[in-house]
């Protein structure tokens, strides 16, 4: 209590104090600024025990969140508070209760900059290192400690920090050490400035520290990670390659396995008005990389592999069967082309036309067992760099879009989806999934205010749940107000019942605030953002969501 | 901690009186060669600008930005008004950002904001989000979402703001 008092004492006689300050302190507080941001869920569940929807014995749960951040010219520092209470269905139970779980100070002095505290940080494409936040999946490995960084001269970065990851209200065990250093030649070198081929190089070096607690084996207790990359770029093409290395880090991702593990990325794309063309592949072998070797789920990693597929957004391509990555091992390719056919041209019509084209591949890396009667390296396989293994995954899809006339769009879509549930979702004996999709949207304009969308979905598959089908109608009044109903039918199931998933949903929204209220059943299902994925449960109630930025 | 914290919200809370308009953040993001760009540096001339964040996942952002796109050259022609992209996507799909805004023939600045330092620095939750600077640079208006429409509303603003009107309601 005594100390309360001193703290607003303090506080208030900080106000006096800046009150009576001479003119230039005044105004350096007042380039000051405060933004931020808020968001709050909250669902109350019903038991529907057809879709499989049950009530938890709170029957009302929800997420909370806000940021604040102080900036003044070279200064800034936030907070934000946290609040599980309890967290939501298919959220990571480890968020319980409320605190604040992200504060961190930051000052920039000329070439020099520094942050203490929580911070999120990527190197490079993230291969070896990436701290970062997903808050609507419940993601979060941002880094408590210090981080500085320097730019040496001209196109030259260099990034130092040392500290402990987030795990919920809670810090992960282990220590995380990382150097990142980037050179922009054509910046750096005077006469390379002119230059129409861009060159940036980079290379990193994490390391992570972890006890030894394993009375059976004996555990490195130093990992270390190497990356190098390089970004060419010159007019219409670039080209964007990173190799990682790291020496054995013996897990329970990789089943104790000493052998080392390595990640290449190589992505290239050329694109000029009208056409856009990108070609990307990638291996992964014994990648995962955690500050907690004993740590699962989404606990905790250091790097970042995403998956080299196309992040779909129609509801049934998104979260039925989308693709997660497979850090312990993983060769896979991806190509897009976007094409506009012009407007005025035989295929262009009046408006233009616009196609996409997507194909994905993903496959198990080879591996041969290893003995470990006749080999003590704990090594668990060795691996043919260039032979694939099992398929995990193929995506063909195309695109369509069209303004019809002033009034009317169109946009087509069908893909062909191959996915390997044993290997993505863990489930045993259970066959490859093969499903057509096909996709219709419509965007109808009354006027400049009123507008409907409209969206039917098909997902054709003999395997798993069988059928589904989905229809939406969304109403908007712009610039503040939506209405939409949802309904999705799985019909056809081998295994259970046809299900309707019926949903309505309204919301307004003014300056930096939003209200959406829903109600109804939600599917079960996978959702994904970036590399992280998560499995939702079946649900049914009434669900709010506020959010706001300041 | 916590109590120190409280001290600093009071004394923070107090200024925000008498607070600078919001500006831009300075933030460090990548073009789309992927080379380091400081959002300091985005200016327009005293003319105003709008910051819209998006992703080539995201359905409503592409058609807020390709609808924009049909009217942006009588846009600038008439308030001189420029638009900056930033793109959140992350090393997922940031090397798709290129292709697909060429291959939309897009004239916007584009940038990217690959783990998401500007979108936290601004407050932004979900895409699209858009905000709008006025030609002293001050952040005069914000939008989250997209409806179809909502452009039209967006460019009333934007000629208040370059024949040096007001838009506070």
């Amino acid at each position: 209590m005594n100390s309360i008092k001193l703290t607003l004492l303090a506080g208030i006689s900080l106000i006096g104090f800046s009150a009576i300050q001479a003119q230039e302190v005044k105004d350096i507080l007042n380039q000051g600024k405060i933004t931020g941001n808020f968001q709050v869920d909250a669902q109350y569940y019903q038991e529907d025990s057809a879709i499989g929807a049950v009530q938890p014995n709170e029957e009302f749960l929800t997420n909370g969140f806000l940021n604040l951040i102080y900036t003044n010219s070279g200064f800034s520092a936030g907070i934000r508070y946290e609040s599980y209470q309890n967290a939501m269905l298919g959220f990571p139970t480890g968020y319980k209760g409320s605190g604040i779980a992200y504060r961190f100070a930051s000052f920039t002095k000329d070439d020099l900059s520094v942050t203490v505290g929580n911070f999120y940080e990527q190197f490079g494409n993230g291969l070896v290192l990436r701290a970062y936040e997903e808050r609507g999946l419940g993601y979060d490995n941002a880094i408590d400690g210090i981080r500085v960084k320097y730019k040496l001269f001209n196109g030259i970065e260099l990034t130092g920090l040392v500290g402990q990851q987030r795990l919920y209200f809670e810090k992960g065990d282990g220590i995380v050490r990382a150097f990142n250093a980037n050179i922009n030649f054509n910046e750096t070198f005077e006469s390379l400035k002119d230059k129409k081929t861009k060159v940036i190089v980079g290379g990193s070096v994490v390391s992570k520290f972890q006890e030894d607690n394993n009375p059976d084996l004996i555990l490195p207790e130093n990992v270390a990670s190497f990356a190098g990359r390089t970004i060419i770029s010159r007019g219409k093409v670039s080209l964007n390659a990173e190799y990682a290395f790291k020496y054995n880090d013996p897990s329970l991702d990789n089943g104790y396995n000493y052998k080392n593990g390595e990640a290449a990325f190589i992505q290239a794309s050329y694109s000029q008005k009208g056409l856009g063309v990108s070609l990307a592949a990638k291996r992964v072998d014994n990648f995962s990389f955690r500050s907690d070797r004993d740590a699962s789920q989404q606990d905790l990693f250091i790097n970042y592999q995403p998956a080299l597929t196309k992040q779909h957004t129609y509801n049934l391509l998104a979260t039925l069967y989308p693709y997660a990555t497979q850090p312990n091992g993983e060769m896979a390719v991806q190509g897009d082309v976007i094409y506009t056919f012009a407007k005025g041209s035989l295929l262009g019509g009046k408006y233009g036309t616009g196609v996409q084209l997507n194909a994905s591949f993903a496959y198990d890396i080879n591996r041969d067992s290893i003995n470990p009667l006749e080999d003590d390296s704990r090594n668990l396989y060795t691996s043919n760099y260039f032979e694939t293994g099992q398929r995990l995954f193929r995506d063909m899809n195309i695109q369509i879009s069209k303004k019809l006339s002033k009034d009317w769009k169109m946009k087509l879509t069908y893909a062909n989806i191959l996915f390997n549930q044993e290997v993505v979702q863990g489930k045993a004996d259970v066959p490859m999934v093969s499903a057509h999709v096909g996709v219709a949207e419509a965007t109808y304009k009354f006027n400049m205010r009123n507008s409907i969308r409209m969206e039917g979905q098909v997902l054709l598959t003999e395997q798993d749940q069988g059928n589904w089908a989905t229809g939406i109608l969304e109403y908007s009044y712009s610039p503040h107000w939506f209405v939409a109903v949802i309904d999705q039918f799985n019909y056809d199931n081998p295994k259970g019942a046809e299900e309707h998933y019926y949903n309505v949903s309204a919301g307004y929204n003014n300056q930096g605030n939003r209200i959406t209220l829903a109600y109804g059943r939600q599917r079960a299902g996978i959702f994904c953002v970036g590399g992280v994925c998560r499995e939702v449960p079946a649900a049914n109630g009434l669900y709010l969501s506020i959010t706001s930025s300041f | 901690m916590k109590k120190v914290l409280f001290g600093l919200l009071v004394v923070f809370g107090f200024q925000t009186n008498t607070m600078a308009q919001g500006k831009l953040p300075a933030v460090e993001v990548k073009t789309m060669e992927f080379e380091s760009f400081n959002t300091s540096e985005i200016s327009n001339d005293g003319k105003p600008i709008i910051v819209n964040f998006w992703a080539t996942w995201c359905s409503p952002c592409k058609r807020e930005l390709n609808n924009i796109s049909d009217m942006y050259e009588d846009w600038v022609d008439e308030t001189g008004v420029k638009l900056v992209a930033i793109s959140i996507d992350d090393a997922r799909n940031m090397g798709k950002v290129a292709p697909y805004v060429n291959g939309q023939s897009w004239e916007y600045d584009v940038y990217i904001d690959p783990n998401g330092d500007l979108k936290r620095a601004m407050g932004v939750n979900n895409v699209p989000h858009t905000f709008l600077l006025d030609g002293k640079g001050n952040i005069v208006w914000q939008h989250n979402s997209y409806s179809e429409g909502d452009e039209y509303e967006l460019f009333e603003l934007v000629k208040k703001l370059s024949k040096g009107e007001s838009i506070s309601k």
